[in-house]
């Protein structure tokens, strides 16, 4: 209880000091997302190039594919023998786009 | 409570404040810059900053990436129209309490390129600055001092009071309007509210 009333305290304070002391004026220009100074054009829901797809493979690989192989690799003990097949299944797929990669040149670079 | 009453308290061993101080000890002791520079000015702040000038000293080290979480700003250089409306809008991005040094002549005025079609003639013409600092370009010294003198009229503020800071009062101003490039001119020319307009008498 004590301890809750420590943390709590001076939040209360802050929230209390908040609303008595300072008026909060919100605006267009204060609200807005971007903070560079600049006003931002256009809308960020756009296609990209299709020049770009070496990226995105890039991206699956070595970003999406080891969100995958954690929770795997903790789990791995307990999974049926078909969740080991689809995860193989997953990983060859993004294998393959390792190969693609590496076939390309992609990873060498100086 | 008087001031000499508190200093004989002090000898006492008794340590008197009121919320106030205690409030503008707190702001005036980090004051957060925002990291932003715009000429030459800012190599002389960013010397500021460094070992040998220790703007830690002041609890100002702290040079904020973002608008959101700085309480200063340093116009640190020339401001060209093409930058105005950039720092007009990263200033009223900044959350309140804010306060602005002008930096350097070009700064205050325009500076050496005062008559160039494409300088501002003092960033004060759109945003309230509270202090200025002559020099082409200040020497860190004088920024420091620029430091010494806004922890002076921060101390100086009072919490309520028709003579409340802007910050402190729901009636006042909160945004300041940004300026667009217009066809021969930035469009205002500048922010009545902030900066009135000189007669020239001749």
């Amino acid at each position: 209880m004590a301890a809750l009333g420590f943390g709590l305290t001076p939040l209360a304070l802050a929230w209390l000091w908040a609303k008595v002391y300072s008026p909060a004026k919100p605006n267009a220009v204060k609200n807005s997302i971007y903070e560079c100074g600049l006003e931002s054009k256009g809308d960020a829901w756009m296609q990209f190039h299709s020049a770009y797809y070496i990226y995105a493979i890039i991206f699956l690989v070595f970003d999406v594919e080891s969100v995958f192989l954690l929770p795997f690799a903790v789990a791995f003990t307990g999974l049926s023998a078909a969740a080991c097949v689809a995860m193989l299944a997953f990983v060859l797929m993004l294998v393959e786009g390792l190969a693609w990669a590496w076939a390309k040149g992609v990873l060498t670079w100086a | 409570m008087d001031e000499g009453l508190k200093i004989e308290l002090g000898k006492q061993g008794v340590f008197v404040t009121t919320i106030e101080e205690l409030y503008n000890w707190g702001r005036r002791s980090s004051i957060w810059p925002m990291q932003f520079g715009l000429a030459c000015c800012a190599i002389e702040m960013i010397a500021t900053t460094m070992a040998r000038y220790d703007l830690a000293r002041f609890g100002a080290e702290v040079f904020r990436p973002s608008p959101r979480q700085a309480d200063l700003m340093i116009i640190s250089g020339t401001v060209t129209k093409k930058m105005a409306p950039q720092v007009v809008r990263l200033y009223n991005q900044m959350a309140e309490p804010k306060y602005v040094i002008a930096m350097g002549a070009c700064a205050i005025s325009g500076g050496p390129f005062k008559q160039g079609y494409n300088v501002l003639k003092g960033i004060d013409r759109y945003i309230p600055v509270d202090v200025h600092i002559p020099g082409c370009p200040p020497r860190p010294e004088a920024l420091i001092q620029a430091f010494m003198t806004l922890q002076k009229k921060i101390d100086g503020q009072h919490l309520t009071g028709p003579d409340r800071p802007r910050f402190l009062d729901a009636g006042a101003q909160g945004e300041f309007p940004v300026p667009v490039e217009g066809e021969h001119d930035l469009e205002p020319a500048s922010n009545k509210g902030v900066w009135p307009v000189p007669v020239v008498i001749r």
